[in-house]
């Protein structure tokens, strides 16, 4: 019989008070009789609508009876036969609007919580079974991977399966993209990402790291040696700024390089290390997205007593993840909605002492289908802060397009590529994720790195 | 993990240092630089490529113990390693139409200064090179420096080599005695920088600076070497790290150069702490 709860089992968390001054993990994770319970809810529908929501099509009501009947090893396999990255995805994959979504039991109550299943059968195999590295017949045929963020490392991870040689490019000193500079520890554990990371070595996938490509090496040189195809996979790693006064002074960081100074080169740790940050007694964080709530979220972790999240639409509009947004609530962030930055000022020796705001309201909708936010006259006032992130998107990096002739991108930086394939303009050169579509989900990215693997698969099978 | 293949004491606070970094070296250009980490746990600093040799596979980099990883990359020698060293990042030097230059080094900046009077000089451009140093026991790349110009005028702050003045006040002189430079490429301290911009304005005469900011990635991520270059705002990382000494905003460039100057005391007094307490920790 299903458990015909119309609530999903509940995952433990850290106490709001508690890990709002640590960089552990919020949630905490199932139990194994909490999965098996919630596994229950699953009514193993026929037509299986929450497969068609998921990106890379995990085979979601098998993995979930597997769970139900405690068979939590083939239930993370089951997972893996399309996903290579699942305690990641059961993190961070906003399920909201993908899987969870279509699930049916969602129409009345709340739907399978299929992430918090998906995250404990990969923290149960990694806890209990040492992975065994699949029999692969070599192909001699090398490709190369720029990027080792979720696009390039799936996209490497199929190749290598597939037995072809695969070398990733990697800009930064440690592999992972993304997952390792951007998204927090409390979030993705880092020791996680890295025994993912470890796995598509274990596959024959090399990772070159200190490698910027369209620097140190270009796809032409790339092709001179000997790589019969290539996967761009650099991400979006362009900070957009306002352009508005005072963006420059001490105390305003992007939100790139504020999180990337947290958790690639670990601040949050400084003295123990050599790379500081600098969070004022009050900070705001400009931007609704995942980014900002990561952003206002570790500041306050840093011991900021007042964080900002300051956003010109209303929380209805805010494209953060729900579930982020509930997280930032708990751990005491402050919403300031329908609110624009209008300038930053600075003390005579250039620090930030404050931000000029004024009030929205919301108009008619824009391009995005959004309310237009419109600024309310007369409505300006100074909030107090000493340190503002700027967390309102990034574009794809122009390194590669300044040195690749013939690749074709949109006037935003975007590499234009084939939908189902990633192919791009020039033949053999495929491309995926923020790159190409510019600051999205780990989940897509890595649906991108998979259909760009098979596609490269087929090019070169036929070439 | 990238080799130390030779090491020079240049003078008391300034180490020269040749890595083997094949990979930077074969596209190396002066006025590019690389981002290096010195150990686990260490910081990313961004260092200009002093000299590179495609064929040795070589990148020579020179730089002042002035902070914690400075210090540290000191104490590594011959045979050592470096964890990460990666390059060559920002867009190359980039000279044309010029006959006849005035190249000045400020300090450790003469050092950077260096390649590009090679370069110019090469490239059978007439170059005035100018140095400036605090004292007579500071002074680096003489004989390097003599090579590459047609003439060499090296100041002290207090006179002990028999030249006593800045580099700008050499300048001035020479472009008051008559000589014509279509191009002046001025590398060091951004005081230095600016008044040697502020010097050549009135004159019109082309003023390349070379700027260091603090920089994470260095591939234009972070955003935070940003600078503001005639109103707009500059990366130079990827827009530079060679700028118009006469668009840059140096007052500004000056105020963000202190941001973490607490924190950088504070690791450096940290490290000196611990060196003196039970070794290399």
């Amino acid at each position: 019989m299903p458990n015909m709860s119309l609530k999903k089992v509940e995952m433990p968390e850290q106490d709001p008070n508690v890990r709002n001054k640590n960089f552990k993990e919020v949630a905490l994770g199932y139990t194994g009789e909490m999965a098996v319970e919630e596994a229950k809810r699953c009514l193993s529908c026929k037509h299986r609508p929450c497969v068609s929501g998921c990106p890379v099509n995990v085979k979601i009501p098998e993995f979930i009876s597997l769970i139900a009947e405690g068979r939590f090893e083939e239930a993370y396999l089951k997972i893996k036969e399309t996903n290579n990255l699942p305690a990641i995805c059961g993190r961070v994959c906003p399920q909201e609007t993908q899987c969870e979504n279509l699930c049916v039991r969602g129409k009345k109550g709340e739907p399978v919580a299929i992430g918090r299943l998906e995250r404990f059968a990969a923290d149960w195999y990694m806890a209990h079974v040492s992975p065994e590295t699949p029999d692969i017949q070599k192909k001699n045929r090398k490709v190369a991977v720029i990027g080792s963020g979720p696009a390039g490392l799936t996209c490497a991870a199929d190749l290598a399966k597939m037995g072809y040689s695969v070398t990733i490019f990697e800009a930064f000193h440690t592999p992972g993209g993304v997952l390792m500079y951007g998204i927090p520890e409390f979030r993705l554990p880092k020791d996680l990402v890295q025994r993912e990371i470890d796995y598509v070595r274990k596959l024959g996938v090399e990772i070159k790291t200190n490698m910027v490509v369209g620097k140190s090496i270009t796809i032409d040189e790339l092709k001179e040696d000997g790589y019969e195809a290539i996967f761009i996979g650099s991400g979006a790693g362009l900070p957009n700024f306002m352009g508005i006064p005072g963006e420059n002074l001490n105390g305003v960081y992007s939100a790139n390089e504020f999180l990337t100074r947290i958790n690639l080169m670990k601040a949050y740790l400084y003295p123990e290390v050599d790379t500081p940050v600098k969070v004022g007694k009050n900070v705001a964080v400009v931007g609704g997205g995942n980014v900002a709530m990561d952003a206002a979220r570790s500041a306050k972790r840093l011991g900021a007593e007042n964080v900002y999240i300051v956003y010109r639409r209303s929380e209805a509009e805010m494209p953060a993840r729900l579930e982020e947004v509930h997280h930032a609530k708990e751990e005491g962030i402050i919403f300031k909605m329908l609110t624009n930055p209008v300038r930053i000022l600075g003390t005579d020796d250039g620090w930030v002492n404050g931000m000029e705001c004024i009030e929205m309201e919301l108009g008619e909708p824009d391009a995005s289908g959004r309310r237009r936010p419109v600024p309310k006259k007369g409505s300006e006032h100074v909030i107090d802060v000493q340190t503002v992130i700027i967390a309102i998107g990034q574009s794809p990096n122009p390194l590669i397009k300044a040195t690749t002739p013939g690749l074709e991108t949109q006037k935003w930086g975007g590499i234009v590529v084939d939908e189902e394939t990633g192919a791009t303009s020039i033949p053999g050169v495929y491309a995926g994720g923020d790159a190409v579509t510019g600051a999205a989900t780990v989940i897509l990215a890595m649906g991108a790195g998979k259909k760009a693997a098979a596609a490269i698969d087929e090019y070169l099978t036929r070439k | 993990m990238f080799e130390i293949l030779e090491k020079r004491v240049l003078n008391p606070d300034v180490k020269l240092m040749v890595i083997d970094a094949p990979v930077v070296a074969r596209k190396a250009e002066p006025g590019q630089f690389i981002i290096l980490r010195v150990r686990e746990g260490g910081e990313r600093i961004p260092l200009t490529i002093a000299d590179f040799d495609r064929n040795e596979g070589t990148v020579t980099i020179i730089f002042q113990e002035v902070g914690k990883t400075t210090r540290l990359l000191g104490t590594l020698d011959k045979g050592d390693f470096i964890l990460d060293f990666v390059g060559p990042l920002g867009v190359a030097s980039h000279f044309e139409n010029v006959k006849s230059a005035a190249v000045i080094g400020g300090g450790l900046g003469t050092a950077i200064a260096y390649p590009q009077a090679k370069k110019l000089h090469s490239m059978g451009v007439n170059v005035d090179a100018i140095t400036g140093f605090r004292n007579k026991d500071l002074i680096i790349l003489e004989e390097e420096m003599k090579q590459a110009s047609n003439r060499l005028f090296i100041t002290t702050d207090d006179g002990s080599n028999g030249n006593k003045g800045f580099v700008t006040d050499v300048l001035k002189k020479l472009i008051e005695e008559g000589n014509k430079y279509d191009l002046v490429v001025a590398i060091g301290p951004l005081v230095m920088m600016k008044a040697v911009s502020n010097l050549t304005k009135p004159y019109g005469i082309k003023t390349i600076v070379s700027m260091n900011p603090v920089m994470i990635d260095g591939t234009g991520m972070c955003g935070g070497c940003r600078l503001t270059v005639g109103g707009e705002t500059k990366f130079a990382c990827v827009d530079g790290p060679d700028f118009d000494g006469h668009m840059v905003d140096f007052d500004e460039a000056i105020r963000r150069q202190a941001m973490y100057k607490k924190e950088e005391r504070q690791s450096l007094e940290l490290h000196e702490c611990k060196l003196g307490g039970i070794g290399n920790a």
